[in-house]
């Protein structure tokens, strides 16, 4: 870890904005509602294995420092205007998080007709990597075994 | 109504919008405010010529499903979210349910406009009359102002909640069905704004029952979980023979209870508890998933395919004033 923050910090810097290292495999934006928190806690992974990105924009961010995937919830659902959270841009705009950014799962509600799970259409695309996966809400039982062995597969 | 508002707020208290108490409060007022719409803006006119190829049993289900939704509209706009304003925590919430409440006033009237334009007067008040007279229908109805007139303020949202993410769907079947068909689809089109409306108001006030669920006893929060699936069981059982009522006439009352079980699992979850029906009943009819959500029925899992290829996805929508790269 210790090494990992020197690396990735230019020399000489200790700004309070930034990122925080995190070397886990999964990735996740949940907002106060916390169905996203609820759904990555039902997949079962170890502690360390998962990390949950600040609920306020203003906070600083993480840094990956392993490839990792991405978890985040769709808010909007009008005319597809602020599909994905503050929070999760701010953490995408960091160019080393893209750079392992290996795919994305995205939550949503289908009553949002077309902008069902649009942030990780968003993801998907301006980051150029998979959108793995969708789940409405905190996902259903069969969400959560099919995105456990899904990743379990992916990453062995 | 006002008099109350003030009283649990204890001092009388103007919004102030510049200090919040619960950022969802505002992130839901953008998101609704952002979302509002009238029927005027829906060219339900060109629904006409696809009406007049519905057979006459088809004819009086719409007109019935329409109905059935008006008076749910009806209730929640000017009874059941303005019942939940005296609860309120913050000045902000309150607005949120007032402007809840206007949007389903909006709702119902919005059924108006489709009478209007694809019926005659007699077909109207038929249709009316119907909606007063069956007995499951106005079952549910009663079942819901009972809880509104409670004094609970946490199963309040209950029933709310339920109203919201549940009661709707033996009536929203329909015009998904319809648009599979590819007809009615303007109809379709005002529906789903309303559909897109409900998720909002559903996905809110569980939200505040889950915050108001956190500051009590381990006792009352088991009580209360009981009271949630008991309600939600006795609706459902109420809800199984309206929907028979509407839809043994053409054949679709099986295929209507799935999505049934589907929406009340989601507003089990808007409540913060696990849905209760097993996916062995809630496999909606792709054709109506595809018509709520047309990404909804995209293999978009990853972990199953070839590995070969996969999805990358296609949304031309960002806002690329946050994004720096």
């Amino acid at each position: 870890m210790t090494s990992a923050v020197s690396e990735s910090r230019p020399v000489g810097t200790a700004d309070p904005q930034d990122p925080r290292p995190t070397d886990a495999r999964l990735v996740y934006f949940s907002s106060a509602s916390g169905y996203t928190h609820r759904f990555v806690t039902k997949l079962g992974f170890g502690e360390g294995e998962t990390a949950r990105l600040p609920l306020m924009t203003r906070d600083p961010t993480l840094l990956a420092t392993r490839p990792f995937v991405l978890v985040v919830p769709t808010y909007g659902g009008g005319d597809g205007k602020g599909a994905v959270p503050k929070q999760v841009i701010k953490f995408l705009n960091v160019k080393a998080n893209r750079d392992l950014l290996q795919g994305v799962i995205a939550g949503g509600n289908t009553n949002f007709y077309e902008a069902y799970c649009l942030a990780g259409d968003i993801i998907s695309r301006k980051c150029g990597v998979p959108l793995m996966y969708r789940f409405e809400l905190m996902g259903t039982p069969e969400d959560v075994t099919a995105v456990r062995e899904g990743l379990e597969g992916f990453w062995a | 109504m006002m008099a109350d508002a003030v009283k649990t707020l204890e001092t009388v208290e103007a919004i102030n919008w510049n200090r919040i108490q619960d950022d969802k409060d505002v992130e839901v007022w953008n998101r609704l405010t952002s979302n509002f719409w009238l029927p005027e803006k829906v060219p339900l006119s060109n629904d006409i010529q696809s009406w007049a190829t519905l057979t006459e049993d088809e004819k009086v289900l719409t007109m019935r499903v329409f109905t059935g939704l008006t008076l749910l509209d009806t209730i929640q706009g000017t009874v059941g979210a303005v019942s939940l304003i005296p609860d309120s925590l913050t000045t902000h919430e309150e607005a949120v349910y007032t402007n809840i409440a206007f949007m389903e006033s909006v709702h119902a009237k919005s059924y108006s406009s489709i009478f209007s334009t694809l019926a005659n007067t007699k077909e109207i008040d038929d249709a009316f009359r119907w909606s007063q007279e069956n007995a499951n229908l106005q079952k549910k109805a009663r079942i819901i102002l009972d809880y509104y007139h409670g004094d609970d303020p946490l199963k309040k949202k209950v029933a709310s909640t339920i109203l919201e993410s549940f009661l709707f769907y033996s009536g929203f079947y329909l015009p998904m069905y319809w648009s599979s068909r590819a007809k009615l689809t303007n109809t379709a089109d005002l529906i789903r704004l309303i559909i897109r409306d409900e998720a909002v108001h559903g996905y809110y006030i569980g939200y505040k029952y889950q915050r108001g669920l956190e500051t009590q006893s381990a006792e009352r929060q088991q009580e209360l979980k009981d009271y949630t699936f008991e309600l939600l069981f006795e609706l459902y059982e109420n809800e199984v023979q309206y929907t028979h009522d509407l839809y043994d006439s053409v054949g679709l009352a099986e295929d209507a209870k799935k999505f049934l079980h589907y929406n009340a699992n989601k507003a089990l979850m808007n409540l913060g508890y696990e849905g209760m029906f097993p996916s062995s009943v809630t496999d909606v009819n792709p054709a109506i998933l595809s018509a709520l959500s047309p990404n909804a029925d995209e293999n978009h899992d990853f972990f199953s395919g070839s590995g070969s290829s996969y999805v990358i996805g296609k949304a031309e929508n960002t806002e690329d004033e946050d994004w720096d790269f």
